[in-house]
């Protein structure tokens, strides 16, 4: 399993090669992405940064969980930190399974505990010159986080859908 | 006994700094701790009374007793992804 921090830009093929299996008939890749625009404000770019030791760990942990889950170990994550321009791909997460149900749910199960408790932190840059620290949610005041029939709305952190 | 803070994001921009030498006595929590840097002033009296704290990369109470040589991280709200 792969599970990296890195500071350079990812590259989704390579994530995606990271996975499948002859045995696997489902492959699916996630890739977050950064908008142009937050609460109806441009943005110019995001600033992430990491706790990076403990968010390599936490994040090892998280495809740990998943792969327990999906009962595969074809899992590989990658959450990318510095400066990112609007379409930069943030964070990547591919799962491949025997069947198409458990990648997906193993899938959206990583990027929800990413959200829920990676010691990640993202800086909006606006048009104007302002730039802001988003909110976030406090890792361990949730319920552990289950695969939700709607979506997750929380202002400010979600940068993609 | 002395413990190594960092700060993040938000937190660091208050304190000017990511990463503070601290002494504290022996037993005293992380909840203690945090009360010594916002009485410290400057910046870090904005830190909220009760953050999120990891000690040696672990998230952790502020109930918790810190040792010698701990390193405590103070951090913000995550917002990842």
């Amino acid at each position: 399993m792969l599970a990296r921090i890195v500071d350079q830009p990812i590259e989704p093929a390579a994530v995606l090669a990271a996975v499948g299996d002859e045995a696997d008939g489902a492959s699916v890749l996630f890739l977050g992405t950064v908008r142009d625009h937050n609460d109806g404000r441009p943005v110019d770019g995001l600033h992430y940064e990491a706790y990076r030791e403990m968010a390599e760990s936490v994040l090892a942990e998280i495809a740990e969980e998943a792969a327990e889950r999906a009962g595969t170990r074809r899992i590989a994550v990658c959450h990318r930190t510095g400066e990112l321009a609007i379409g930069d791909v943030s964070v990547a997460i591919a799962v491949s399974t025997p069947h198409r149900a458990e990648a997906f749910d193993a899938a959206r199960y990583v990027i929800e505990e990413i959200k829920s408790r990676l010691p990640v932190w993202k800086r909006e840059c606006y048009a104007d010159g302002d730039a802001e620290w988003l909110p976030g949610d406090v890792p361990g005041r949730h319920a552990q986080s289950s695969v939700p029939g709607g979506p997750h709305s929380r202002r400010g952190s979600e940068h993609h859908g | 006994m002395r413990v190594r803070v960092l700060l993040f994001a938000s937190y660091r921009d208050l304190a000017g700094t990511g990463e503070l030498d601290i002494q504290l006595p022996r037993g005293a929590t992380a909840g203690r701790l945090i009360r010594s840097l916002r009485e410290g002033g400057d910046g870090l009296g904005k830190l909220p009374n009760e953050p999120v704290v990891a000690i040696n990369q672990e998230y952790a109470t502020l109930s918790t007793a810190l040792v010698d040589g701990d390193e405590v991280a103070i951090l913000p709200p995550v917002a990842g992804g």
